[in-house]
């Protein structure tokens, strides 16, 4: 089974920090891939200022990198920094691997014309036609994300492995979240676009176990024709696209995305004060139902952090932490290494009808449960 | 070789090996009861006294030899095609002694060239007697045997059922909810439905059984079947019965019952569980429904609106309006507003290479709530021989292609495609119906498997009985003889009703815990599919698998 940890905090921390929390939860895990998300960065090498485009990914080849920069200076993004990792690619499984972008861009001038959805459309087909380019070019370049703040760093191996690979243990990227899922090997083709987390237009998900309903929801999600709606390499993917459908396209609150993948029974909506309402989404919605067991952990563009659990409960996840400080993990040992300055009885497991957010001052945790009126006064 | 100018030899003389059954009759056995010349229904068979020569050769000199007779008595078979043996096996079921039963004829069936006495040609009742199935090929091979176990059957909570009627995309769906405007009726049903039979079909005790027994599997199993009439109606006290609501009431070209039930609408407890309307049949497409007159009893006049004891041909095709399309068009709309936009109201074609265009000109009728196709495999009550055995479409690729089509428009959550024709025609149904779920449909309509498991009907795809459309059926299933539907206990049949939706449900668990599903009936689940045949295969786009 995958492992999950999820950090977030008001204080930056080292991604590094989630990698070695990730070796608690060695046991029965045979740590085929790592990925990490970073939110909230800061640079030892470099003021990043808020706002500005950080781009993520592998390139495989001289000249991937070469059309990179001829496409990103077409497009007039400009380049502000580019961290070069202290990588030791012996350590490195794949032989094919040049250079690891990370790099932050100021975004065209032109766009300061653009409205913010624009804007996030732009960025998310810069990122496609990137990701074509490479699939175009024997897969000999990766790109991973395009958002302001988010980076992202996926690689095959053992986690604590990439991260020394990496040099993430110099302290100079640190993030005030990050997500980091260790990769197991299920029965779909192991490639660097299957890895997890899973990011598009600012909302990224990670989650373990199988998705059983994949097939019909991927089908769904591709009948909507959004260019986003791509790759599917792993079965996990269409969790953080239906996040974002029900996000972006639908524009519900955040709880509506756990009435999504999990529905209420109907003679649970029967009694629900809102259960008419609710009764309708699920049937419209019907073909995005999953069929773990999962546990999906989230993190938003304003830092705020998610776990939910399919209906079937057979993947745990524990929450923990302190005001401040708080972490997710598929494990319980997992928050241990995150937070161990907290107190552990005030962990919590979330049952099959619960989101849990931790919202961006972190001062505690919102435990919302299905059966509670949905946060929607027009819907109601 | 001599002249026998005294047999009748005709060119349509047959005698019993030309017959598609044989009456095995043991004499030895035979206690000369008389109960199977009297339940024959065809009268295939009749006591008569025999003479038979016995030679007696006395050996000796001048002694004459002496023959003498010896009578006896036994049941011999009828060779005319009207008094043919249908193997329905009713004799065999009655003989106390077990001194008779039909036996296939495995020969040259010569009967089949004479099945057009006076220029008609053979019409009969049942189904297309094809024992090749498709779906029985199809097996369920996604096991979840890696990262996560598979679900305890027996112990783990499924969600069997599905849905009937237009579901609006979400954003739309959104927008009218908050704008307070129509949003159509969906129903939450079990994806196995009883299909229309109608209530001129079926004899009184049967459609009461299945009645009784739907009502049960909702009110105390807990499991939501519906049941679908055909055309001509429902009796009135049904109508206005809380029982209507797990009743889809169908409406076909001859409208026969709809004055009943147009009356019926102000006293009425509850809606319909849906409206289907009629436009074709996958056992007779081209064809409209066809009540002969012996079944038209002074009850089924009554409810039909016509006179007792005449033919009842339903036209081929709704004849008010000019184009199917505009027919369904108004006929959705009428029917949507007769009962204020409350009941789904959908279509039932014949599986047919057309059927997409019709299902994409149902995609653009907002009032559409579902298609039915029904295949080539589907039954009927009667019908031309050549428009069972040879016309129509296998369900699979039809519902299939139609299935990709909404896919790839993105609307396969809106207009569910219900599937029908052949479903457990050798009596595996809950396979056949997971394997059509698993293909796009959002359920499936059962007709044959429901009367020969719920009532005993004797049909079989190896042309066993047959004569729904002669009135004259052995187990009183379709008849509206007293006589014979006296033989069909209404508890029993709800009882078997009952034992087959609790055993269909059992056996759905049975194919989803393994899959890992659980959560939604897994519609459109290719990837769990597998066939033996690489075109199949490549055609259903599943996997092949050998």
């Amino acid at each position: 089974m995958c492992r999950l940890a999820l950090k977030t905090a008001i204080e930056p921390f080292s991604p590094y920090s989630v990698i070695t929390a990730m070796e608690a939860m060695r046991e029965g895990y045979d740590g085929s891939g790592l990925g990490l998300l970073l939110r909230g960065l800061s640079f030892k090498d470099y003021a990043y200022r808020a706002g500005d485009l950080i781009l993520s990914g592998i390139a495989h080849g001289g000249a991937a990198l070469h059309r990179l920069n001829g496409f990103m200076e077409a497009g007039g993004f400009e380049l502000k920094y580019d961290h070069e990792f202290n990588t030791d690619l012996s350590l490195i499984e794949a032989k094919d691997r040049y250079k690891y972008i990370l790099r932050v861009y100021k975004a065209p001038a032109a766009w300061k014309e653009f409205s913010q959805a624009r804007v996030d459309d732009e960025l998310m087909l810069s990122r496609l036609v990137l990701r074509q380019d490479g699939e175009a070019h024997g897969n000999d370049l990766t790109v991973f994300s395009f958002w302001p703040d988010v980076a992202t760093i996926k690689e095959v191996g053992w986690p604590l492995v990439v991260g020394n690979a990496l040099g993430l243990n110099d302290d100079r990227i640190k993030a005030r979240v990050v997500m980091a899922q260790g990769r197991q090997n299920t029965n779909y083709a192991i490639n660097l676009y299957a890895c997890h987390p899973f990011f598009i237009q600012g909302i990224a998900t990670m989650t373990n176990g199988e998705n059983t309903a994949f097939v019909p929801i991927k089908d769904w999600l591709a009948g909507r024709h959004f260019p986003g709606y791509i790759g599917y390499q792993s079965d996990s993917e269409v969790f953080t696209h239906i996040l974002h459908y029900v996000l972006r396209q639908l524009k519900l609150p955040l709880e509506a995305y756990k009435h999504v993948i999990t529905p209420l029974k109907t003679e649970e909506l029967t009694t629900h004060p809102q259960g008419d309402f609710l009764k309708g989404l699920r049937d419209a919605c019907r073909r995005l139902i999953i069929d773990g067991p999962n546990c999906v952990m989230g993190s938003m563009p304003d830092e705020t952090c998610l776990m939910v659990m399919d209906h079937k409960k057979m993947r745990p996840g524990t929450i923990g932490g302190r005001p401040g400080v708080w972490a997710m993990a598929s494990e319980m040992c997992g928050v241990d290494a995150l937070v161990p300055d907290r107190d552990p009885a005030l962990d919590f497991q979330p049952q099959r009808e619960h989101m849990v957010i931790i919202p961006p001052d972190r001062k505690e945790l919102t435990v919302w449960s299905q059966f509670q009126t949905f946060p929607l006064p027009q819907a109601a | 070789m001599v002249a026998i100018p005294n047999l009748s030899v005709t060119p349509g003389s047959l005698t019993y090996p030309d017959l598609p059954w044989v009456v095995a009759h043991r004499e030895d056995r035979c206690t000369l009861c008389g109960r199977c010349t009297s339940v024959c229904p065809t009268e295939a068979i009749y006591l008569t006294y025999r003479r038979q020569r016995m030679p007696r050769l006395d050996i000796g000199a001048g002694v004459k030899g002496t023959t003498t007779q010896r009578t006896f008595v036994g049941i011999r078979q009828r060779t005319d095609l009207k008094h043919r043996c249908i193997g329905c096996g009713m004799c065999a079921m009655v003989c106390p002694n077990e001194a008779i039963t039909p036996a296939p004829n495995a020969n040259d069936q010569r009967a089949h060239f004479f099945h057009n006495q006076g220029g008609l040609p053979l019409t009969r009742g049942g189904r297309r007697n094809n024992r090749e199935s498709l779906l029985d090929r199809i097996i369920f091979n996604r096991i979840s045997m890696l990262t996560d176990p598979a679900l305890d059957a027996g112990r783990h909570e499924f969600h069997l059922n599905t849905l009937l009627g237009r579901v609006l995309p979400p954003e739309e769906y959104l927008r009218r909810q908050r704008a307070g405007e129509w949003i159509p009726p969906v129903r939450e049903i079990f994806p196995f439905i009883i299909s229309s039979m109608s209530f001129g079909a079926l004899s009184p005790n049967m459609w009461l059984g299945l009645l009784q027994g739907v009502a049960y599997c909702n009110e105390v199993l807990g499991i939501p079947v519906v049941m679908a009439t055909g055309e001509g109606g429902c009796p009135p006290w049904v109508l206005k019965s809380p029982f209507l609501k797990y009743i889809i009431l169908q409406i076909a070209s001859g409208y026969f019952g709809w004055d009943e039930i147009i009356r019926a609408i102000p006293d009425m407890q509850c809606d319909p569980a849906a409206i289907e309307i009629k436009y074709g049949q996958g056992a007779k497409p081209g064809d409209g429904g066809l009540l002969m007159w012996f079944k038209v009893s002074k009850l089924i006049a009554r409810l039909r609106g016509v006179p007792a004891g005449v033919d009842l041909p339903s036209p081929p095709v709704h004849q008010t309006l000019y184009s199917i399309e505009e027919s369904v068009m108004k006929m959705i709309q009428t029917m949507s507003m007769a009962w204020g936009f409350r009941v789904p109201v959908y279509p039932k074609i014949s599986g047919s290479t057309s059927a997409k265009a019709v299902l994409n000109n149902l995609v653009r009728n907002p009032y559409a709530g579902a298609l039915l196709i029904d295949g080539i495999d589907g039954g009927t009550g009667a019908a031309y021989n050549i428009s069972m055995d040879a016309t129509g479409h296998p369900i699979a690729s039809n519902l299939r292609e139609c299935y990709l089509d909404l896919v790839a428009q993105g609307k396969q959550n809106e207009i569910p495609l219900f599937a029908a024709g052949g479903m457990g025609k050798n009596g595996n149904i809950t396979q056949n119906g997971m394997a059509m779920i698993m293909l796009g449909a959002s359920g499936v309509h059962v007709g044959k498997y429901i009367m020969q498991a719920a009532a005993g009907c004797l049909g079989s795809e190896k042309n066993r009985c047959n004569v729904c459309n002669l009135g004259i059926c052995p187990k009183g299933i379709t008849s509206q003889n007293p006589k014979l539907y006296r033989r069909l206990n209404s508890d029993d049949v709800a009882q078997r009703v009952a034992e087959v939706f609790m055993s269909i449900r059992t056996e759905m668990k049975k194919v989803m815990a393994p899959l890992g599903r659980s959560q939604s009936l897994p519609i459109g689940m290719s990837d769990a599919l597998g066939i033996d045949d690489a075109d199949v295969a490549e055609r259903l786009r599943i996997r092949y698998v050998c």
